[in-house]
């Protein structure tokens, strides 16, 4: 691993009413590259995608000990600022979750949260997002028209769209085409791999595939601990350790 | 079952026409117009206006909203986005409740507790001379009696928000006031408008609390200081006295269906509003 990284996960310990569902994390993930976690179900995947934008704030009963730096920066100081942490990154969530309003309204919210008023700013904000994600063709001519309309498809390019807008420098996307056709897919998959000179990408995956097609790096979750750590062609094809192995053969899921 | 529910339905239909039917008389007398516009109330001498009483009624129903809805949205969103999980399981309990008492009760709290403060402390600062037994007062006390429904309801309205699209929102660096506020609420609001709606057809109908604490004077309120009459206290005051009055059934029977007439309205348009909505922002 040659590049810096922008995330850096130092014996990081979750606990969610009472189960340990993180056991002492160490990771590095690099910079401006897809880095991919991949894991059985259940096994602290999507928590520890959480844990990098503090998600898991609002969750009853939980315990995060440990520390997670993000550009050298601990986000679990005590004097962390969240807002500014979350504004870092973008999130992708499993299904498309458009704000209750416009197209438009939904790229500029972010932007208007963080004090951009004057209209010429915001469209020119809106505009630059919706092509960087492929969507302004399809949708200049109804951007005041509800979010909701769109097709599943389009709805995740605009939530990706709609967490660009505020300029993170991290993308998190947790299983972000599960619920997607394969199309859709493929798009929102071209945009990462496009979106990875600019951003630093991790994602949560259970398609071992798509890991392959996209990532840079994989991380292999097991039970709440990290197992392997390294560079995709490594981990899939020669994996080190025994349950990597067999993860990627298809003997546990 | 179909038969059953057609009969149900058709109830709704035999109630407006029986009422029609008994308030005919009044009509053959009176214009329409006359009926709403003029504020004569003298049953004796056959005048019959009712401008005072639909007055009351959209006095005390208002206030009551207006003292109302804002406390339970705030309540509601309390509860459900920063209570801690014990205090919610008390207070939700605790509030449907309140919901039982029976009216009588809060309109003795009423006439107990507001009409002396309304009457000692709030009225004195902006008129002269106020009883207590105001519209206010009554729109106080029905606040209190909806607030049970319409917090349960706004509750599990903000329940059913997902919680990936507040993170969503979350994620993009609102704070969590922002959050409700902008996407919350906004997503909860047809929810909430059926809420307040049910809570208003409620104000409309209640009748006993009401009559204790308001007045009862046949005159329009033109401040939230002036006793008011609304159409429930008009009919269970003098339904069954004074029959020998002629037509003075027919003017009861035709409050009724006034109360009716404007149950239905309200229903319709908030109906219709909560369509164009729901249209607009679902999927």
């Amino acid at each position: 691993m040659t590049q810096h990284p922008l995330i850096s996960v130092k014996n990081l310990n979750v606990h969610i009413d009472g189960h340990h569902i993180l056991k002492g994390v160490n990771i590095n993930i690099p910079d401006k590259s897809v880095t991919s976690i991949i894991g059985p179900s259940g096994c602290g995947k999507t928590t520890l995608l959480k844990t990098f934008n503090r998600l898991l704030d609002d969750t009853a009963n939980v315990k995060v000990s440990g520390s997670v730096l993000v550009s050298d920066e601990d986000i679990y100081a005590p004097d962390a600022e969240v807002t500014h942490i979350r504004k870092k990154m973008g999130l992708l969530s499993q299904r498309p979750y458009p704000l209750p309003m416009s197209i438009y309204d939904n790229v500029a919210y972010g932007p208007r949260i963080h004090g951009v008023r004057k209209k010429s700013e915001l469209d020119a904000i809106v505009e630059k997002q919706l092509k960087d994600t492929s969507l302004w063709s399809e949708v200049k001519d109804r951007l005041h028209g509800p979010a909701a309309k769109l097709s599943i498809g389009q709805q995740q390019r605009l939530c990706l769209a709609r967490g660009l807008a505020v300029e993170p420098e991290i993308i998190l996307g947790d299983e972000s085409t599960s619920a997607l056709d394969p199309i859709s897919t493929h798009k929102i998959e071209d945009l990462f791999v496009r979106l990875k000179e600019k951003y630093t990408i991790v994602l949560v995956t259970h398609i071992l595939r798509q890991a392959r097609r996209i990532s840079d790096y994989i991380i292999f979750v097991y039970m709440g601990e990290i197992i392997e750590f390294g560079p995709t062609e490594e981990v899939l094809l020669n994996p080190r350790e025994e349950l990597t192995k067999q993860y990627v053969k298809g003997f546990i899921s | 079952m179909l038969i059953l529910s057609i009969a149900s339905v058709s109830f709704v239909f035999l109630i407006g026409i029986g009422l029609y039917w008994r308030a005919a008389p009044l009509f053959n007398e009176n214009t329409l117009y006359s009926l709403f516009r003029s504020s004569e109330w003298a049953p004796s001498s056959g005048k019959f206006g009712f401008y005072p009483f639909i007055m009351g009624t959209l006095w005390v129903t208002l206030i009551a909203i207006v003292v109302a809805l804002p406390l339970c949205l705030l309540t509601g969103v309390y509860l459900t986005e920063y209570a801690k999980s014990s205090v919610r399981r008390v207070m939700l309990p605790l509030v449907n409740i309140l919901a039982g008492i029976p009216p009588v009760i809060y309109g003795v709290w009423g006439i107990f507790f507001v009409v002396p403060i309304v009457r000692e402390y709030v009225a004195p600062r902006f008129t002269e001379y106020s009883s207590g037994y105001t519209v206010l007062t009554g729109g106080v006390v029905l606040a209190v009696m909806i607030f049970p429904i319409l917090v349960s309801i706004v509750s599990e309205v903000l329940k059913t928000i997902p919680k990936e699209l507040k993170d969503a929102s979350l994620s993009l660096g609102a704070t969590k006031w922002e959050t409700i506020k902008k996407v919350v609420l906004k997503r909860a609001l047809p929810g909430i408008i059926a809420a307040t709606v049910l809570a208003v057809s409620r104000a409309f109908g209640e009748t006993i609390a009401v009559l204790m604490v308001c007045g009862n004077v046949p005159v329009a309120p033109t401040s939230v200081f002036d006793g008011g009459y609304p159409l429930p206290a008009l009919i269970a005051n003098n339904f069954g006295e004074m029959m020998s009055i002629p037509l003075y059934d027919s003017a009861l029977m035709f409050a009724a269906l006034l109360l009716f007439v404007i149950i239905f309205l309200f229903n319709l348009v908030s109906r219709i509003i909560l369509n164009r909505i729901e249209h607009k922002y679902s999927s």
